[in-house]
């Protein structure tokens, strides 16, 4: 039975997440930010189920799309919007953009936007929690599209033989950029494709944060005592397009998902999901939502705030940091 | 001095890195075959367990992430491909991850890894199993790239590159592996990004790279005898470069000769060649030469082999051809 603190943390995650990446539309549209930006928006529940089931130590690789994922394992929210504005106060400092999140501290090892790129990385540092014989677990977060990459199967066979304990999280949201699911598989079926190496794998609602949490606990609990790795396939949607607001940064619809499609999702939206949960169960009241919703707003507009304020990175520092200087 | 041959000396490096540094660890193909990585790993396994000598499936692309990812929690991992051509499934761990890893999280993360390549040139074994892929790496910012030419430095660039944090790409040509030379039995580095003088000579530069080195040597012997005086720079680190060194050197011949195992196009010797008519014009007396490979793939014959693999006699051609040349 969860508490009622741990609920509202789940909602107060979600309703962050989903606020933090709406507010990126308006400089988007408005040229203000210019990096590539891929909004998370309809996938919260995912980030939010699964870094909540972790601990601080444990470690989470993501993606092109992982503003949700490092808000949700803890990263600073106002170096998220800093990083995207370009600024030196940015997680990191203005070198990295949107798609190269970082907060060591909270667990969240990096992002990065090569499809698949970091589950090999992911792969490495469960590796080197086993040789440290740590009870650390590692996730690795990655789209249906990272599915179509070599090294998936690479690393899927390779973490079994080595009852690695990592998660592999798959986040289908049935497109790899343009490309719907079905031109890029024969079936719709990729929690499958962990049970050829002898990994438990599941496919789960992902827009259901309560079946995401339960299903990522177990994973987590298994990974902790040495059973790993396991496979977990999240459905989902993004509500908003692969990059920008709409498909893409010109703000006119490019979208090639008919607007049947999206709307059929937008009734499945997990913040509003959730809400109706906790309602019907008697957990939160209007007005608390209201007043979650309202200190996440005045969070996100601050950290804008902050991120406009903040100073570019110096055009003397351009060289800096190619290589680390100290050696061990 | 004790002698010790090349390939003992790295399995020594190996050997003490791994005694005193417990995140040191051995991981790729072969590690625990008695022939596939000649005798580079020999003892390991026996002493160090399975845990932190890892053979592996046939996975470059998975294992080299594996690498990285756990160095970037803080590892210090080796690992190896026995042919470097079959590390060409690992440019995406290596130069989109490994290499900017540091820099586009602002600093704030790092990996020290040492990618080692071994190259198999020779013995009809055609294109895929033979070739000097140095350039490549050292194209990318955020790599360094090492390629030692005797015992001494094979030891002490390995140490040097575990010790490094930072991504070193060590590339060692199996040609090398039964030359003899002193090792000392302590823990030393060898300084990446620093040359050597090999022999000391007023009549022209020869700057070489791994086993063009020993080529090198032979050709200056016997020019020496007929009364040609060749200084013999041992590059040692392909980068960073040790550009002083190579300009003391061409202000006091004023000629220079390239000796590289690579290809001649964008390779080594360019970028030698074009720092030096960068930096160094005014001291040059006649044309730069460069010993490369043709721009051709490695063919299997023995009677191919002998003519596309340079050696002493051309570089004893070259020498005679530039100081023939009657330049000032």
């Amino acid at each position: 039975m969860l508490s009622r603190e741990f609920l509202k943390k789940l909602y107060s995650t979600m309703v962050r997440i989903r606020i933090c990446e709406e507010s990126f539309i308006e400089p988007i549209l408005s040229g203000e930010i210019r990096c590539p930006v891929h909004l998370y928006s309809g996938e919260e529940a995912i980030a939010t189920g699964v870094c909540l089931a972790l601990s601080v130590k444990d470690y989470v690789f993501g993606t092109h799309r992982s503003h949700g994922h490092y808000l949700a394992k803890g990263g600073d929210m106002q170096g998220l919007i800093a990083e995207i504005y370009g600024k030196e106060t940015g997680c990191s400092r203005g070198r990295g953009g949107s798609m190269h999140l970082i907060s060591p501290e909270m667990g969240m090892v990096g992002s990065a936007p090569i499809v698949a790129g970091t589950i090999s990385l992911a792969l490495g540092a469960a590796l080197a929690s086993s040789i440290r014989r740590e009870k650390r677990v590692t996730v690795s977060f990655f789209g249906d599209g990272a599915t179509g990459e070599g090294v998936l199967y690479e690393s899927l066979n390779f973490a079994a033989l080595k009852r690695l304990p990592i998660i592999f999280v798959c986040e289908n949201n049935f497109y790899a950029t343009h490309m719907p699911i079905r031109e890029c598989r024969p079936q719709n079926n990729i929690f499958k494709i962990g049970k050829p190496f002898g990994i438990q794998s599941h496919r789960v609602d992902g827009n259901d944060v309560l079946k995401v949490y339960e299903v990522s606990k177990n994973a987590v609990g298994l990974c902790r005592k040495g059973r790993g790795p396991v496979f977990i396939e999240f459905m989902t949607y993004r509500l908003r397009g692969h990059v920008g607001p709409d498909d893409n940064i010109q703000g006119t619809h490019t979208d090639i998902r008919s607007k049947e499609e999206l709307e059929k999702w937008r009734k499945k939206d997990p913040v509003k999901k959730f809400e109706k949960f906790l309602i019907k169960n008697r957990i939160l009241g209007e007005e608390e939502l209201r007043r979650i919703k309202w200190e996440a707003e005045e969070e996100v507009k601050e950290a804008h705030r902050y991120a406009k304020m903040s100073h570019y990175p110096k055009p003397e520092e351009l060289v800096k940091n190619v290589f680390k200087e100290v050696d061990a | 001095m004790r002698q010790l041959t090349y390939s003992l000396a790295i399995n020594e490096a190996l050997h003490q890195m791994m005694d005193y540094d417990p995140s040191v660890f051995l991981i790729g193909q072969g590690v625990k075959s008695p022939w596939y990585v000649g005798n580079t790993a020999k003892g390991l396994l026996e002493k160090f367990g399975a845990e932190r000598v890892i053979d592996t499936p046939v996975s470059e692309n998975a294992i080299t992430g594996t690498a990285v990812g756990a160095a970037i929690v803080g590892m210090r991992p080796v690992v190896v491909h026995p042919r470097i051509d079959f590390m060409m499934y690992a440019m995406d761990p290596v130069i989109n991850e490994a290499a900017n890893w540091h820099y586009m999280f602002g600093g704030r993360a790092s990996v020290p890894v040492v990618i080692w390549g071994i190259i198999n040139r020779g013995g009809e074994q055609a294109a895929q199993h033979s070739q000097s892929l140095h350039a490549l790496f050292a194209h990318v910012p955020g790599l360094k790239v090492v390629m030692p030419s005797t015992a001494y430095d094979a030891k002490g660039l390995m140490i040097a590159a575990i010790k490094d944090n930072n991504p070193v790409v060590y590339l060692d040509d199996r040609w090398l592996y039964n030359l003899e030379g002193e090792v000392s039995k302590k823990i030393y580095s060898v300084q990446i990004g620093k040359g050597i003088i090999r022999k000391e000579g007023k009549d022209v530069t020869l700057v070489a790279t791994s086993y063009m080195v020993v080529e090198s040597i032979k050709a200056s012997e016997e020019l020496e005898r007929e009364g040609v005086n060749v200084e013999v720079i041992d590059l040692r680190s392909v980068k960073p470069l040790d550009e002083n060194l190579l300009f003391a050197s061409i202000k006091k011949t004023g000629k220079l000769i390239i000796a590289d195992g690579g290809w001649k196009t964008c390779g080594v010797a360019a970028e030698i060649a074009s720092l030096v008519a960068e930096n160094a014009f005014e001291f040059l007396k006649a044309p730069i030469k460069r010993i490369t490979l043709p721009d051709v793939p490695t063919p299997a014959s023995r009677a191919l082999e002998d003519f596309y693999y340079p050696k002493a006699r051309e570089i004893i051609l070259s020498v005679k051809e530039l100081l023939g040349g009657n330049y000032l």
